[in-house]
């Protein structure tokens, strides 16, 4: 019986200076799995690497050889020594390894809980791997119910509900003011990732228009040509206040951009449509006291991770069901996974066939009035037929050494005389 | 007739509770439930005034327990109608406790029958009064509407994110819905005030006689006209209009009760 073994190293074990030593780049990932199919013992491999960790996967027929080989695999391969990372590496076996998988494709074990990119890198790893033929029929099913389990457990739990990053909080929080974004207009004031990141979020749920004002014009022009929007002098924002409902500001002026006073004669222009303002700048662009408006509302930096770190906390708590989805699933795989021993398969189809058998003699007993004697020969027939058809099938699966994956043939054994109970 | 509104206040407190385990749990078939188990109550409900109309032939508004029992009825209908229309899910908190509510206070007043008077079969008195307890209604929902509006929006600006934040829609749909309930509640209470006049002028040959009451109405439909006035003309909205449609709630109540206690009139003897 083969062996699966994950060997590992993550984001928790590892700083970022070990970890990008030991990462493959994609073309590395091809020659690396190449490499490791021709070691001895290792009959099925999967090398899965990103940024937060790299993670092996290999079926074995000699579980302690292929450990020590693999880890110097690793070493051999990045050319980095052994006993600097030895220790951050950490050793799966059988249902701990597929335990593993399953939590990492779920995203139960990334940095930020319930993050979705990994599973897609995980579908990326294993296309490779069936590319080159390093995947056989045990990786092939557990990377099946891999992707299966955490699909489930997406849909199942809260684990991927709710913002976890700034840009895209500032969103949600708009939708808890506005209901639907869809026609409103975003005005960007300044420039920078986590605001530009913002307005492509809004742009993604309808936004309208999209006014970008910055200090030096022809950076706005720049920018605004980007989201498809119209750039406005500096000067100009207050005009601009009066149409655009979201503002999202990121500029490093040491003092408020947009005041109170600023904002309190527009909202009687408004006709009091909510007016919701994103500060990111750090010092702030915004006055807290629009804040205290009514029918204005203000989030700077420090609330929308405040609205992160929360929302972390509920992904934390729905990854306990997770857990348990995850739980349920490495017992379905391990029922399955012993289904792939040789004896009680033979045990099983040969049960098969007697049960056929002694259903089919009964009926030709009763139907043609048979006599006594010439059924006990009958039945006699059919037992000694059984043997001779099994004997070649058990005698081949019996046999030691077998060049070829024997789990593959159990499985299509189990397949063919359909022995799944 | 007993056991009708029994088996209504049964539904509606079966409602109150799989409303008060939606706010808690959020999981979608409690508000489904609360909702159903709300609608099988209202019909209860409706049996119950068929009833009473069947027996005596007249609408039952003879006296305090006949009036909250149709108010109660109004609200029911309402919300069941308004749910509907705008699926605001949460509003039931509000709504099935209210009407439980209403109909529990109705079980505990004397149901003494009011004297058989052929003034309760005119067709304006009918218009009149089923008019101003669907508009009254209205404003009871605004009311609790406006109460949710400002629950969000506090937690909103003081960025106190945890248990209501998550369970509330959207300011802009709380909004939308109490204006729209104001509106139901203000054509329907005009509706029901022009009946009561050509109802007054047909019995006492005039339109207004300065009743309490009547003065006390003047004052609510120009509290509501006024807010809505404000919120066409200069936007009132949000905020202040929640603000508004509690007040107006408050000052509604009083010309429902408060006037039949503390004031006299000709509307008192019905209502008392």
């Amino acid at each position: 019986m083969p062996d699966i073994v994950l060997i590992g190293i993550n984001h928790k074990t590892a700083p970022v200076e070990i970890r990008e030593c030991i990462a493959f780049s994609g073309d590395e990932s091809i020659t690396a799995l190449q490499t490791l199919r021709r070691l001895p013992n290792i009959k099925e491999a999967l090398l899965f690497s990103t940024c937060n960790r790299v993670e092996l996967l290999v079926v074995t027929n000699n579980k302690s050889h292929t450990i020590s080989t693999t880890k110097n695999f690793i070493a051999e391969f990045n050319k980095i020594p052994l006993d600097q990372f030895h220790d951050a590496l950490y050793v799966h076996e059988g249902d701990e390894a597929v335990r593993h998988v399953f939590r990492v494709a779920a995203s139960l074990d990334s940095m930020v809980v319930g993050e979705p990119q990994i599973l897609g890198q995980i579908k990326d790893a294993y296309r490779m791997a069936t590319e080159i033929k390093s995947s056989g029929v045990i990786l092939n099913r557990l990377l099946h119910r891999t992707f299966f389990v955490a699909k489930r457990i997406r849909t199942e739990t809260g684990i991927g509900d709710h913002a976890v990053s700034i840009s895209y909080a500032a969103v949600e929080l708009g939708r808890k003011i506005f209901g639907e974004l869809a026609g409103k207009a975003v005005l960007l004031v300044g420039a920078g990732e986590m605001a530009e990141l913002a307005v492509e979020h809004l742009i993604r749920n309808k936004a309208s228009e999209i006014y970008v004002a910055n200090r030096t014009f022809e950076n706005g022009v720049e920018l605004a040509k980007r989201f498809n929007g119209q750039a406005i002098r500096f000067e100009e924002i207050t005009n601009f206040l009066e149409f655009t409902d979201i503002i999202i500001s990121s500029t490093g002026s040491p003092e408020f951009v947009i005041t109170r006073d600023q904002v309190k004669t527009v909202i009687r222009k408004r006709r009091n449509r909510p007016i919701f303002f994103i500060d990111i700048a750090v010092p702030r662009d915004i006055d807290p006291g629009v804040n205290r408006l009514s029918n204005a509302y203000v989030y700077d930096i420090d609330d929308l991770q405040g609205v992160v770190d929360d929302n972390l906390e509920d992904r934390q708590q729905e990854a306990v069901k997770g857990e348990r989805i995850v739980d349920e699933a490495v017992i379905g795989f391990r029922k399955w996974y012993a289904s792939l021993e040789v004896v009680p398969t033979i045990i099983a189809l040969r049960k098969k066939m007697e049960a056929i058998a002694a259903a089919e003699v009964q009926k030709t007993l009763q139907s043609h009035k048979i006599p006594a004697d010439s059924a006990a020969a009958v039945q006699k027939m059919t037992g000694s037929l059984i043997n001779k058809i099994l004997h070649d099938p058990t005698v081949f699966l019996k046999k030691d050494g077998m060049a070829e994956d024997k789990s593959l043939h159990v499985d299509t054994i189990r397949k063919l005389f359909n022995l799944e109970e | 007739m007993e056991i009708l509104i029994i088996l209504t206040i049964l539904f509606y407190i079966f409602s109150s509770g799989a409303y008060g385990a939606y706010l808690f749990l959020q999981k979608n078939f409690l508000q489904r439930s609360g909702y159903f188990v709300l609608a099988a109550g209202f019909l209860w409900h409706t049996a119950s005034l068929i009833y009473s109309i069947a027996g005596t032939g007249h609408l039952p508004i003879g006296n305090l327990h006949q009036t909250l029992s149709l108010a109660g009825w109004a609200v029911a209908g309402l919300f069941l109608i308004i749910q509907f229309k705008f699926n605001l899910k949460i509003l039931g908190i509000f709504a099935a406790p209210l009407v439980t509510l209403v109909m529990i206070i109705v079980s505990l007043l004397p149901n003494a029958p009011a004297e058989a008077s052929n003034l309760f079969k005119n067709f304006w008195l009918i218009s009149h009064v089923v008019a101003i307890f669907i508009g009254e209604a209205g404003f009871a929902l605004a009311c609790g509407l406006g109460v949710l509006y400002l629950i969000q929006e506090n937690a909103i600006k003081t960025k106190r994110r945890r248990f209501f934040f998550r369970r509330l829609p959207s300011l802009d749909l709380l909004d939308a819905t109490g204006y729209a309930c104001i509106v139901v509640g203000f054509t329907l209470l005009t509706l029901g005030l022009i009946t009561g006049f050509v109802y007054a002028k047909s019995v006492w040959g005039r339109f207004w006689s300065w009743d309490p009451k009547e003065v006390w109405s003047g004052i609510t439909w120009l509290f509501y006209a006024a807010l809505l006035h404000e919120r066409i003309t200069v936007g009132w909205r949000g905020r202040r209009s929640a603000i508004m449609a509690i007040i107006g709630f408050g000052v509604l109540l009083f010309t429902f009760l408060g006037v039949n206690f503390l004031l006299e009139g000709h509307h008192g003897e019905f209502t008392k």
